[in-house]
């Protein structure tokens, strides 16, 4: 690795960006680094590091203000189109044209490129078998699955071998099997053929594969170097942690989290990580009194980065249990949520196929599937906003298809997308959707003013919600959707894009809400949040795969060998068993 | 590394990638049903609106006719009422009545034959009372020169008729220039051009150019070896022939449908109005490169290219009966010059006087805007 030579260096660079508010933010505060040929190089860090702005000025699209940039050889300031014909770049949202087919879009880069005739013949197949995206050659990119329209992009920047590949979250709302494919045709890439590749994520076990790690904090370099070497920094901090019978992980998480001396803790198969300061090893760990069993695990890179986050971070997001005011005053173990037998078709396909389940008051309940699973039709049903073609469901007693505003008004539901309005402040957003709920008075100033505190947005009234920074938008969407005390909440991929340390924080706030009883059914693309959950369930093509706590799924994926697979390893191999069964009973 | 400069440098690189891009715009413009519209749909809409449905004749004024002397004269001077398409006449008998007509709105205009009249003739004094409702006073005015003309009409016949041409009271002489079937859309439809032209050249073109800024397409277009000027090109060559399209449209529409004629040559025409396309063409780059929005974008054309199109450009309303502030501002906006050029070719003929001063004014707005263009359209982000 050492010996190889250097394909990107950077010195010093800086660049700062002036918000509509006139407010300076400063992007890259004195940038460093060298990435080397032939290996993946990975940038990680928190929304606001600054990895993106690194790879817009690595690809000549944004100048810096200062230092210098050497790009395949070449200043990039001063020759941007002699490094654009030799790179290549995938951005967060690749713009792929969503009205021209898979292989009018593939036909658009390659002539861009100048790959024609023998080479593009030679390129085409192998593109297409990477990628899997030979049978939907003439299906428009806009109707696209998430996965297959990172994967078409991909195959875009790749129709000619760039000298180096910048890639920037290029698994954001992906679903693991389809990211799993995607690394599988890059790593390919750099084994056979010797590519360079610098990728932005926010995905840690992505970086743990990469030969060099640059984790980046607020426009600084933090740490580099190989991740094992990274990870090794977190050795002997590491344990799981078992809780009193009967309390659920994610409690247990969130009382280690709060407690001084705590880097991280993340709950895992029924029990909690927790990673802990160097300094603090000696005390035990106990909470309420009670001291609780630990065990020490070899550390993972996730453990690393969160310590040497732990470090620098102003503000340790610790949600204080019990301040958050909802709903759910009713017993639990009553039956909120109940599922059966469901049916959806479109046409004469089937999306959701005679789906089955209940959640009880209080319980976190997952919906997990790749892409075109069923899952959002399945919510979409819940919320009542698409009929059912058959089965019942009911929510909080009532179908809501049917029901009136006061069965809906007993619901919260957070989007994928962000759905406040952009150009309206958070206190304007926050008024606006108390008014909907049929707050008033004084009554609808409390819960504002309550919401803001619980969430700390209070600092950020006057900025206009689509301003806010990636956690943050988060937090305002959850907190509309709390306004009017809902007894359940609906979040569709609500952590999408958002970084490790901001998932926390969300999935701190879900913890107390669900000890308020308020029942939370949740859809997510990260296998490690399904640790959160009391139950899940696994849906592919409409049907129900699987159903438990997180650790009877993943025992239930176990093989006969003896380690125990990760969330993210046993839904693989639950959805790939099926879908192979499926293949040789149609054979 | 030979081969790859040949892969991105030079000529026959370029070409071959701005046929890629034209290639996909056209997919693009041809599977956009929004797009179709104001290229194809609109033409053909305004067309059919403006020449049928938007007249700004006057046929048909209802007139009362007041006859208080029953000789031949008057009653010739009445007939001459009569057979005017320009009026529909309603025999009165008292000037009260006509009055209250007049009030009533039942007519426009009393036409009072006084009962001297014969006999004024004869002493070269005739006069004819006419009274108008000027409440609108543009039907009034071209009612009162078709009153003046039916009545110089029957005079002149009737001097023919004596052979005394002095003993006429009123010697009008009524001459429409250019448009003597005096049909508006003789210069209503020409004048489509201009907005067929303005929507393709500058609307649809700054809106798709603020797509792809919006929809994030241009950030992976960037880094690749396509240069800027090349994106412009791939822009602008669908677009340029899609207003070709909408102006072959409105040409042989005017021709079939209103019978327009064109006087002057169909190729200066082509060339003006190509001229002009390249205008619109610039406008909506650079509009679109400063806001990158397409709403923002779609209301600065419509303000600044569309609107002085439809307003201010001598398509509906002549410039001269403007202030003389507003007539000033008119020659700031491009359709000032191509209506009068297409007023000229279609009505007149090649008058080279007009021709080239405009023309040349359109060449120099093209030349500038789309330098002005390509400097604002640079492969940078944010």
């Amino acid at each position: 690795m050492e010996d190889r030579p250097l394909t990107l260096v950077a010195r010093d660079l800086r660049k700062t960006f002036r918000r509509d508010t006139g407010e300076a933010v400063e992007a890259l505060a004195g940038i460093s680094l060298e990435v080397r040929k032939g290996a993946l190089t990975a940038l990680v860090g928190p929304d606001g590091a600054g990895k993106t702005t690194l790879l817009r000025l690595a690809s000549g699209l944004v100048a810096p203000d200062s230092g210098s940039l050497e790009v395949v050889g070449l200043d990039v300031s001063a020759e941007p189109q002699a490094v654009q014909d030799r790179i290549g770049y995938m951005p967060q949202r690749f713009g792929l044209y969503e009205d021209l087919s898979v292989q009018e879009n593939l036909d658009l880069y390659a002539d861009l490129h100048g790959v024609t005739g023998a080479r593009r013949a030679e390129i085409y197949p192998r593109l297409f078998e990477m990628t899997q995206l030979g049978r939907f050659k003439q299906r428009p990119a806009g109707k696209l699955s998430g996965g297959m329209k990172q994967k078409l992009g991909l195959a875009c920047t790749l129709v000619r071998a760039p000298e180096l590949l910048l890639l920037d979250e290029p698994t954001v709302g992906v679903d693991p099997l389809s990211r799993r494919e995607l690394w599988e045709i890059v790593f390919k890439l750099i084994r056979e053929d010797g590519l360079s590749v610098l990728v932005a994520t926010s995905y840690l076990d992505e970086a743990e594969r990469c030969a060099h790690a640059v984790l980046m904090h607020a426009g600084k370099i933090l740490a580099e170097g190989p991740p094992a070497e990274i990870t090794a920094k977190a050795e002997g901090c590491c344990f799981l942690v078992k809780g009193p019978q009967g309390l659920p992980a994610r409690s247990l998480q969130a009382r280690l989290f709060a407690l001084p001396g705590i880097v991280d803790a993340v709950p895992e198969a029924g029990r909690v990580r927790v990673v802990r300061q160097p300094g603090q090893l000696d005390t035990a760990l106990e909470i309420a009194g009670l001291s609780l069993d630990t065990e020490p695990v070899e550390p993972r890179f996730e453990d690393a980065f969160m310590m040497l986050f732990d470090s620098v971070a102003e503000e340790r997001a610790r949600v204080s249990h019990g301040t958050i005011v909802a709903g759910g005053s009713g017993p639990h173990g009553e039956t909120v949520v109940e599922v059966h037998d469901l049916v959806r078709m479109f046409g004469d396909f089937t999306a959701v196929d005679h789906v089955s389940f209940s959640v009880r008051r209080g319980e976190v309940y997952g919906l997990l599937g790749p892409n075109g699973a069923g899952k959002s039709t399945t919510f979409r049903m819940l919320c009542g906003l698409l009929p059912a073609t058959g089965g019942t469901l009911k929510v909080a007693g009532a179908d809501l298809l049917r029901a009136g505003a006061k069965a809906r008004a007993r619901l919260g539901y957070v989007a994928q997308k962000f759905s406040l309005y952009g150009q309206l402040t958070v206190d304007e957003n926050l008024e606006f959707f108390a008014s909907a709920y049929g707050l008033r008075g004084s009554g609808k100033k409390d819960r504002i003013r309550a919401l803001k505190n619980d969430f700390a947005l209070e600092n950020l009234s006057d900025l206009p919600s689509g301003q806010l920074p990636g956690g943050f938008k988060q937090r305002l969407a959850l907190a509309a959707a709390l306004l009017h005390e809902p007894d359940i909440l609906f979040l569709d991929e609500a952590t999408s894009g958002a970084d490790p340390i901001a998932r926390r924080q969300f999935w701190g706030r879900i913890t107390a809400l669900s000890e308020q009883g308020v029942t939370v059914i949740v859809t997510t693309h990260f296998m490690d949040e399904a640790e959160y959950c009391d139950r899940i369930i696994i849906l592919d093509a409409g049907k129900n795969l699987a159903e438990g706590t997180p650790l009877e799924i993943r025992q239930q994926a176990a093989m006969s060998d003896e380690t125990a697979p990760s969330m993210e390893e046993a839904f693989i191999a639950i959805v790939e068993r099926e879908r192979l069964k499926r293949t040789e009973k149609a054979a | 590394m030979t081969e790859r400069a040949d892969q991105t440098g030079g000529l026959a690189a370029s070409l071959r990638r701005v046929r890629a891009l034209i290639r996909k715009e056209t997919r693009q413009l041809l599977r956009d049903i929004s797009s179709i519209t104001i290229g194809i749909v609109m033409p053909v809409t305004l067309l059919i609106l403006f020449g049928y449905g938007i007249n700004l004749d006057v046929k048909n004024v209802p007139v009362a006719v007041l006859m208080e002397d029953n000789s031949a004269e008057a009653r010739g001077v009445a007939a001459a009422f009569d057979l005017s398409p320009y009026f529909s006449t309603r025999a009165v008998h008292t000037m009260n009545e006509a009055e209250r007509m007049l009030m009533a709105a039942d007519v426009r205009a009393i036409v009072r034959i006084p009962t001297d009249f014969a006999r004024s003739i004869d002493l070269g004094a005739a006069e004819v009372q006419l009274i108008i409702n000027g409440a609108d006073a543009n039907t009034a005015r071209i009612s009162l020169g078709y009153a003046q003309g039916a009545v110089g009409t029957w005079a002149a016949k009737e001097a023919a008729r004596t052979g005394n041409a002095a003993n006429c009271g009123i010697v009008i002489e009524p001459r429409l220039w250019f448009n003597e079937a005096n049909d508006s859309s003789y210069f209503l439809v020409p004048g489509l051009i201009v907005l067929v032209m303005t929507l393709i050249g500058a609307l649809l073109t700054a809106l798709v150019m603020a797509r792809e800024w919006e929809r994030g397409t241009f950030e992976a277009l960037f880094v690749t070896p396509v240069r800027s000027s090349e994106i412009l090109l791939g822009k602008t060559v669908p677009y340029f022939l899609l207003g070709l399209v909408g102006l072959a449209l409105c040409v042989v529409g005017s021709k079939l449908l209103f019978g327009v004629p064109l006087r002057g040559s169909l190729v200066i025409l082509t060339v003006v109005s190509m001229l002009y396309l390249l205008v619109a063409l610039g406008l909506g780059l650079v509009i679109s490169s400063a806001t990158k929005s397409q709403f923002v974008a779609s209301q600065m054309t419509v303000l600044l290219t569309f609107l002085p199109a439809m307003m201010l450009s001598g398509f509906m309303y002549d410039p001269r009966s403007m202030p003389f502030a507003v007539q000033v501002i008119t020659y700031v906006f491009p359709a000032r010059y191509f209506v009068t050029l297409l007023q000229t070719l279609f009505l007149s003929g090649n008058n080279w006087s007009v021709i080239l001063p405009n023309a040349a004014v359109l060449a120099g707005m093209a030349i500038a805007l789309l330098t002005l263009a390509a400097r604002l359209t640079r492969k940078r982000i944010a």
